[in-house]
C-alpha cells in the first residue's frame, strides 16, 4: 500500500469506493454499471483537478515521497551491465553516494547519484542521502575516470543537502564541495544532471554542474530547505509551507529562471505511482540530451557549460 | 548559520563607548573598545595598526575600502562593475529597502567590492567581500562582479585574488544564490585552464555556500587568525551530532590543522606574504 499524502485524499477516497462498489456489484444481483461510471468520471476530473493544479508544498511531499524511485531504482530500470564502484581512494566509501559504469542503450557512460534509504535501517547506512566529503570526492574521481575513457557522465541529484556533522566540517566539505563544481565545469564529455527528488543546496549542486539539467515534474532545487528558510527569515520553521512557495524551488519556477532545460513528466500522482512508466520517461529524456551532447566537440562541451552557468542571474545593468 | 554570524557581528562590532567619552570630554567614536580583551585605544593608531588590537591581536572586520587601502598599493586601485544593481527576482518583501539601506551605509553597489591594482608593483585583479553588505551574502550581483573579475584576471592573465567574508547564500534570492556558487567556479575553472594564479584569502566569516565554492579552492589557501570559516553553522552541527564542540571548531587555525589551508598570515605581513607569492608565479620571471 502506497503512503497517501494529504493534498490527494480525496482521489484515493473516491478510487477506494468506485473498488468497493464494484466488489460488491460482482457479489450481488444489481446493476450499478450507470452509477460506477459516473463515479469515475468524477475521479478522472478529480484527479485532473488535483494534480494538474499541485501547489509547491503538495510538490515537496511527493519529493519527499518515502516510495519515490531513488537512483538505484532508475539505474536498474534503464541500464544494463551496471558494476558499482566504490570509495575516493582517499578516505573511505560513503554510501549517500552511489556510482559506477553501465551501458545506457548500449553505450557506456558513468552514473552517480545520491542515494537515499527506502528504510530505516538502509537511510541509517546511507546517512538519508545526505553525503560526507568522501562522497563528493568518489563522485569526482568517477567523473574522471568518465572523461579519461570519453564516457558520458548522468548524475541523479537526490539529497536533502550536505550532511552537518563534525567529522564532515572536519575533512574538509567545503573543499570537497568547491573542488566538484570547478572540476566539473571543465569535463571534456555530455554531463548531464537530473533531480529526481530534493536538490538541497551544495549538497546537490556538487553534482549538478552540467551541460543539461533536467527535473523530474514534482523534485525541489533550493539553497536551504523550506523548513531551513522559514527558520531563518522568520523564525518559525512551522511556516514551511509558505517558504515552499516564496523560495520559488518548483520544476516550473526553475525552468522559467533558466537554470533548469527540460522538466521531465512523472507518472500521474508523482513518479512513485509508477516507478517502470518514470523510468521510461527518464530514458527518453536521457537519450534526447545525449544525442544533442553528442554533437558537441571537447571544447563545445566546455564552452557550453561556462556560457549556462555564466547566465545564470538577475540583476540590472 | 547566518543567525550565529548575526549575533557574533553584535558581538564583534568594534564599540565605540560615548558613556566614557562624554565623562572624559572625548569625541565619540575617537575611542574603540576591543571586542575581545576590552582594551580601549585611539581609533587612529587602531586603524594606522590595521585594525589588529595591538594588546590581544584580534583581528577587527575591515570594509572592502579599508582592506584596498592597506593591500593595494597607493592610487592603484580602479573598480570594477559598480554600475550593477541588485533587483528583487522573488519578490521578498522589504529585499530592496535593505539593500538600498545597506548600500548607502557601506557605499558600495553590493557585498564585493572588485577591481584592479598593484600589489608592491605588480598587477593583480581582486575581489574584496565586505560582511557590512547583507553579511556579505552571495546573490546574482555578488555571483556576476566575482565572475566579471575573474574574466578580466584570465584576460590580462594577471592573479586574481579574493578576500572571502561572508554568511553564505542570499537567501532572498533563493536558487539563484546557489547558483552563483557553480557560475564563478565555471569561470575559475577557465582562468586555472589558462594556467593563471589564483589566491584566496578566508577572512572572518567564510561560511556556508562562499566556503563552499571559491574561498576554498584557490591556488593558494591563506586565512587571518581566528577567522571563522566552515560550511555548515556551529549551532546545526551541533544539534545533529549531540555533543558540544571544542572552543576552536572552525576557525583558521582548525582549518589549518585539518589540511584545509596552506597558511595562516597575520594582517600585518598579508600584503608581503601575496606579493612574493604573485613574484614567484611571475611569467617569465621578474
Ligand atoms: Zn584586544
Amino acid at each position: 500500500m502506497v503512503k497517501t499524502l494529504p493534498f490527494e485524499e480525496p482521489v484515493i477516497q473516491l478510487r477506494d469506493k468506485i473498488t468497493e462498489l464494484k466488489d460488491f456489484t460482482s457479489n450481488a444481483d444489481v446493476d450499478l454499471s450507470t452509477e460506477i461510471q459516473q463515479l469515475e468520471d468524477r475521479l478522472q476530473k478529480l484527479e485532473t483537478d488535483i494534480y494538474d493544479n499541485m501547489q509547491p508544498w503538495d510538490r515537496v511531499q511527493v519529493a519527499r515521497h518515502p516510495e519515490r524511485p531513488t537512483t538505484l531504482d532508475y539505474i536498474r530500470e534503464i541500464f544494463t551491465d551496471f558494476i558499482e564502484l566504490h570509495g575516493d581512494r582517499s578516505y573511505g566509501d560513503d554510501e549517500a553516494i552511489v556510482g559506477g559504469i553501465a551501458a545506457f542503450n548500449g553505450c557506456p557512460i558513468t552514473v552517480i547519484g545520491h542515494q537515499r534509504g527506502k528504510d530505516t535501517k538502509e537511510n541509517i547506512r546511507r546517512n538519508f542521502g545526505m553525503p560526507h566529503p568522501e562522497g563528493y570526492r568518489k563522485a569526482l574521481r568517477l567523473m574522471k575516470q568518465a572523461e579519461k575513457f570519453n564516457r558520458p557522465i548522468i548524475c541523479f541529484i537526490d539529497t536533502k543537502g550536505a550532511y552537518p556533522g563534525k567529522a564532515a566540517e572536519e575533512r574538509g566539505q567545503s573543499e570537497a564541495i568547491a573542488r566538484n563544481l570547478v572540476e566539473m565545469a571543465g569535463l571534456k564529455v555530455p554531463v548531464i544532471s537530473v533531480v529526481i527528488g530534493e536538490g538541497g543546496s551544495g549538497g546537490a549542486l556538487a553534482l549538478g554542474v552540467a551541460n543539461h539539467v533536467h527535473m523530474l515534474e514534482n523534485s525541489t532545487y533550493s539553497v536551504i530547505s523550506p523548513e531551513g528558510a522559514a527558520s531563518i527569515l522568520w523564525k518559525d520553521s512551522s511556516l514551511a509551507q509558505q517558504a515552499a512557495e516564496a523560495m520559488k524551488i518548483t520544476a516550473p519556477d526553475l525552468k522559467q529562471m533558466g537554470i533548469v532545460d527540460e522538466i521531465i513528466q512523472e507518472a500521474v500522482g508523482g513518479a512513485h505511482r509508477d516507478t517502470k512508466q518514470q523510468a521510461i520517461y527518464m530514458k527518453e529524456a536521457l537519450q534526447r540530451s545525449i544525442d544533442t551532447l553528442s554533437k558537441l566537440s571537447k571544447e563545445e562541451l566546455v564552452n557550453n557549460r561556462y556560457e549556462k552557468f555564466k547566465s545564470i542571474g538577475e540583476f540590472a545593468e | 548559520m547566518i543567525r550565529e554570524i548575526f549575533s557574533r557581528n553584535r558581538k564583534n562590532k568594534y564599540a565605540t563607548i560615548p558613556s566614557n567619552a562624554s565623562k572624559t570630554d572625548v569625541p565619540e567614536g575617537i575611542m574603540t573598545k576591543c571586542p575581545e580583551c576590552k582594551h580601549i585605544g585611539l581609533t587612529k593608531d587602531l586603524i594606522k595598526n590595521k585594525k589588529v588590537c595591538p594588546a590581544c591581536d584580534h583581528h577587527y572586520k575591515m570594509t572592502a575600502y579599508e582592506r584596498v587601502s592597506i593591500f593595494i598599493d597607493e592610487d592603484t586601485f580602479v573598480s570594477m562593475d559598480d554600475h550593477l544593481s541588485t533587483v528583487n527576482p522573488l519578490n521578498f518583501p522589504g529585499y530592496t529597502d535593505k539593500i538600498k539601506s545597506d548600500s548607502e551605509k557601506t557605499g558600495l553597489n553590493e557585498a564585493v567590492l572588485t577591481g584592479t591594482g598593484l600589489v608592491n608593483g605588480r598587477k593583480v585583479v581582486v575581489a574584496i567581500m565586505d560582511a557590512h553588505f547583507r553579511m556579505g551574502s552571495m546573490g546574482s550581483v555578488v555571483g556576476e562582479k566575482i565572475t566579471r573579475a575573474v574574466e578580466e584576471a584570465t584576460k590580462q592573465e594577471v592573479p586574481f585574488i579574493i578576500f572571502t567574508a561572508s554568511g553564505g547564500a542570499r537567501m532572498q534570492e533563493g536558487v539563484l544564490s546557489l547558483m552563483q556558487m557553480a557560475k564563478t567556479s565555471v569561470a575559475l575553472n577557465r582562468h586555472s585552464e589558462r594556467g593563471q594564479l589564483f589566491i584566496s584569502i578566508l577572512t572572518h566569516p567564510t561560511t556556508g555556500g562562499v566556503s563552499a565554492s571559491f574561498a576554498s579552492i584557490g591556488d593558494i589557501n591563506l586565512a587571518e587568525p581566528k577567522a571563522l570559516i566552515g560550511f555548515a553553522g556551529r549551532r546545526v552541527i551541533e544539534q545533529t551530532v549531540r555533543e558540544k564542540l571544542p572552543e576552536n571548531f572552525q576557525t583558521a587555525e582548525f582549518l589549518l590543522a585539518h589540511g584545509q589551508l596552506d597558511a595562516v598570515v597575520h594582517r600585518s605581513s598579508m600584503k608581503e606574504t601575496v606579493s612574493t607569492l604573485v613574484k614567484l608565479h611571475a611569467k617569465g620571471g621578474n
